[in-house]
């Protein structure tokens, strides 16, 4: 029995992490329709500004080893993904649906800079070529050369996969395909709660989660732009009427899912201290399960998908098989979609005859 | 004998009784309309009669089979067809692959002839397709039989759609408010064009419909239903005249 | 007689190719124009179920991963055995019977498989069916990476050798004209129509459900060809080559390509299987210039280079 609950405790924690990553695929589902693949990576992308922040002897002689040096690293890493988030939104997935200029400078920028790296290694050539890939890209944008305003669902699944195999690789070369280790910014403890054992660090990942998603709900439903948030995910067309500015609710659904994600990409740290670029890959995966699992489009769905997938996953490594750990997602992924496709707090779409 | 008839028919969904213990008998060759106010349930029934939905009390029968519950391909099979309220063309394919497409019930060739292209199957595609511009031909879109469906106009549209219907050799014709969206004289048109579908084709046609004009002018019997329940049958005169039809459109003043 | 002409011709061209191909251009080359034939198959039965049918499945991985394991197991096991029975017919003929053999097999057991996953999953729609089938083809993944006798993780070594430049591009051949075929047929006007408006498709007698599940166990089946022809080519397999990855680089494939169309799915496979290939002297960044590319390919031409049918929904429509 103690084994038990201990395995629930572990599951909890985990689970909580799972849940804030699931936030930012069902919040964005819920906006624009689109499963965002990269959603993993801007996770590792938090993991990794955390990492470098944590290693900052500035930080590091200034906060030490401290709650506040956890929170400081932490809030620094949200900041950073809820910037990267913003900007996959306005260069990768805007352009398919409103106006958005220097789409094709931004990413010919990013393909000078590869280039002039892989000609001459080392700062100078690589923001020389991005200097060359902009102008030619502006250059462009002035001879005509626009996005198609298409507003295809398709494609922009193919952008979401695209970017995540960008951030992916990109990370890889940025960051050094080889594992780095989080240090430990914060004393750890163990204590003995009615016999089990629970970790400080536990006790931090899921007060940080509930801290956050209390949060992320006092946004939703008590702010007008939680509102705005709302209405868009309802009926986008709908929304701009009511002259909602669309375009920056779901400019800033993106940051705070990217927040959320970094977030919880900076608590599995705490749990796992490990991190490497593709970090990202198997938690998304399974997030999205759990969003799924909860209903995509409810963040209420997000959170308890979250959970009950973490419970689910510890109880199957602990008195299952642990080769079968990465197949437990899956497999309750393929059951709710085939019993209730619209998860546990979803409701049936209805089209009329 | 009835060709299509409904039998103390029930559907609801949660609490709301959309239909209530409904009866409906077409004899072979009647232009039947089902009219009623608002929200009075003729969708409901005509889903019900096509298999969209399943009642939860009552029969529905096609030429003396059972077809309530049946999956809306298998009743098209046994001879009922129908068009929809907002046009349901298949929107890539051409006006006569519209229709070519609903006549694929009939083939009696394979999948495997039609991988390998065998004579017989060559044969059979050429003998459809010929059947098909020739039903174009009788509603005059022939001439535009290679064109996207989608580029018809409206009335053109409306009327590729129940050329398609007709392509799957109906029993029994359901046309789902076939004057929507229209003007006078393009209902008018529509009228001549439902008598000239039951008497060629030797159907029976059940029409849904708001445009009083077009009801009054084409159907033969009328049904009128409000609230799921019927509240008066039959011919135009008849219901034009009926109080209780009259109250129940204009609540009663 | 135009179609035996035809058969008898292509055959004739693809043996002489195949007498000569790996001498003139030498074995890295090779490799790479095998790799884009079985990405043709699979190019092109994805783009069946996806792009004429209509139905969003990103589970393709599934079924090629299913074909591949099942001939490589049955010939590595059986293979003295098989040879005994047909042990009157000379070596090579013996060689050209058990590729037959395995990758009929194969086709068989990735569209069992198909139908399997199609059956419970093809009642659900758009998105929910793209998940669902991402799920099955890890789920079926993850199943083979627990099966010892198939080397599981460390992978499935000593595979005997019988696919070629003519095998692949006889195979590839037979796909195209099966389901070019196959489209332009009554059964093409159904899948098509289902993609179309599947409503109306139901109304007018076409039992979508039967079509759809059609559809799907075709495609899984050229699937399983193809992954048999690979397994035999490379003599090694590893479950890491069927990842979710690869269904996604097989959807890129035909949308970039053009979705809906046979030409677009050819033309798809040819140019992606080529570009990262040549990618790779970009070393490090081969995956990141590939996505960009890919984005701003998406961005600026989302039809695709063929460009003729498209799964054009709007974003914001639930």
């Amino acid at each position: 029995m103690a084994t038990f609950l201990q395995q629930i405790i572990n599951g909890i924690a985990q689970g909580s992490a799972y849940a804030l990553i699931a936030l930012g695929y069902t919040m964005v589902y819920g906006v624009l329709r689109l499963i965002n693949f990269a959603h993993s990576d801007v996770y590792m992308f938090g993991a990794f500004m955390g990492y470098y922040t944590a290693n900052n002897p500035w930080i590091k002689s200034t906060f030490g080893q401290s709650l506040t040096a956890a929170a400081v690293v932490m809030l620094i890493a949200m900041v950073l993904s809820a910037g990267l988030g913003i900007l996959i939104e306005r260069f990768a997935y805007r352009p398919n649906r409103s106006e958005t200029r220097f789409t094709l400078a931004f990413w010919l920028g990013i393909l000078g800079a590869a280039a002039g790296q892989l000609m001459s290694p080392g700062f100078f050539a690589l923001t020389l070529g991005a200097a060359i890939g902009i102008a030619i890209g502006v250059v462009g944008e002035i001879a005509g050369l626009r996005p198609v305003r298409q507003d295809s669902r398709l494609s922009l699944l193919i952008i979401a996969i695209g970017v995540s195999l960008f951030l992916e690789n990109g990370g890889q070369v940025a960051f050094g395909a080889d594992p780095k280790f989080f240090p430990e910014i914060i004393q750890t403890a163990q204590w003995n709660v009615v016999g089990l054992k629970v970790d400080s660090q536990q006790v931090i990942v899921l007060g940080v989660s509930i801290i956050l998603m209390v949060l992320l709900n006092l946004l939703v439903h008590y702010t007008r732009t939680g509102k705005a948030m709302r209405a868009v995910s309802y009926n986008l067309d709908a929304a701009k009427l009511m002259g909602i500015n669309t375009d920056r609710i779901i400019a800033l659904t993106f940051a705070v899912g990217s927040a959320l994600a970094a977030a919880g990409g900076i608590l599995v740290t705490l749990l796992y201290p490990k991190i490497e670029p593709l970090m990202g890959v198997m938690p998304g995966l399974k997030a999205f399960a759990a969003a799924v699992l909860g209903g995509i489009g409810n963040m209420t769905g997000a959170m308890l998908g979250g959970l009950i997938l973490g419970i689910a996953e510890v109880m199957a490594v602990g008195y299952g098989q642990s080769t079968y750990r990465d197949a437990i997602a899956f497999i309750i992924l393929v059951l709710i979609l085939l019993v209730k496709p619209d998860g546990i707090m979803g409701k049936g779409p209805t089209e009329k005859v | 004998m009835s060709i299509l008839s409904i039998r103390q028919c029930t559907k609801r969904f949660g609490g709301l009784v959309a239909v209530k213990d409904l009866n409906m008998a077409l004899n072979p060759g009647d232009l039947y309309g089902l009219i009623g106010p608002n929200g009075a349930g003729k969708t409901t029934v005509f889903n019900l009669i096509t298999g969209v939905y399943t009642p939860d009390e009552g029969a529905i029968e096609l030429d003396g089979r059972a077809i309530q519950g049946r999956k809306p391909s298998t009743i098209a099979k046994q001879g009922m067809s129908r068009t929809f309220q907002n046009i349901r063309l298949f929107k890539s394919m051409t006006v006569l692959e519209n229709v070519l497409a609903s006549s694929h019930m009939h083939r009696k060739q394979g999948m495997f002839d039609a991988i390998v292209r065998t004579r017989p199957l060559k044969n059979e595609e050429a003998e459809i397709r010929t059947a098909g511009m020739e039903l174009l031909k009788i509603f005059g879109l022939d001439k535009r039989a290679h064109e996207l469906a989608s580029n018809l106009p409206y009335g053109s549209q409306r009327r590729l759609e129940i050329v398609r219907a007709l392509a799957t050799k109906p029993k029994v014709l359901l046309l789902d408010e076939p004057a929507a969206g229209m003007n006078p004289q393009e209902a008018i048109d529509l009228m001549h064009l439902i008598q000239f579908c039951r008497d060629k084709f030797h159907l029976t046609i059940l029409l849904v419909e708001h445009n009083m004009k077009v009801v009054m002018g084409v159907c033969e019997k009328i049904q009128v239903i409000d609230y799921g329940e019927t509240i008066a049958l039959g011919s135009p005169k008849e219901i034009r005249d009926d109080p209780r039809v009259i109250e129940a459109y204009l609540g009663g003043a | 007689m135009k179609k035996g002409i035809f058969w008898i011709l292509a055959l004739a061209i693809l043996a002489l190719l195949q007498s000569g191909l790996q001498g003139y251009i030498g074995a890295y080359y090779y490799q790479i124009v095998i790799f884009v034939g079985i990405n043709i198959i699979l190019a092109v039965s994805l783009n069946l179920i996806n792009g004429t049918t209509g139905q969003f499945s990103i589970g393709h991985a599934g079924f090629y991963a299913v074909g591949a394991y099942t001939s490589a197991s049955l010939l590595y096991y059986g293979e003295p055995t098989f040879r005994g029975w047909i042990s009157f017919l000379p070596h090579s003929a013996q060689d050209v019977v058990l590729l037959l053999f395995g990758l009929l097999a194969a086709a068989l057991a990735a569209g069992f498989a198909g139908l399997l996953v199609g059956i419970p999953s093809l009642r659900l729609r758009g998105d929910y069916l793209a998940i669902v089938t991402l799920g099955f083809g890890e789920i079926i993944r993850v199943l083979i990476l627990n099966i010892n006798a198939v080397g599981a993780a460390r992978g499935f070594l000593g595979i005997p050798e019988f696919s070629n430049f003519f095998w692949v591009y006889l195979f590839a051949l037979i796909t195209v004209v099966v389901v070019h075929n196959l489209v332009n047929s009554s059964y093409g006007r159904a899948f098509i129509s289902i993609r179309d408006d599947e409503i109306a498709a139901e109304a007018m007698g076409i039992d979508t459900t039967r079509f759809k599940v059609m559809s799907f166990v075709i495609s899984s089946m050229f699937a399983g060809i193809a992954g048999g022809l690979f397994a035999h080519f490379t003599a090694f397999l590893s479950p890491n080559t069927f990842q979710f990855t690869t269904s996604f680089y097989l959807i890129i494939m035909i949308v970039v390509g053009g979705m809906g169309s046979i030409e677009g799915a050819i033309l798809g496979a040819i140019l992606i299987t080529v570009i990262l290939e040549a990618f790779r002297e970009f070393g490090a960044f081969r995956f990141v210039n590939f996505a960009v590319l890919l984005v701003l390919v998406m961005l600026f031409r989302p039809q695709g280079i063929v460009g003729s049918w498209s799964l054009f929904r709007k974003a914001g429509a639930r």
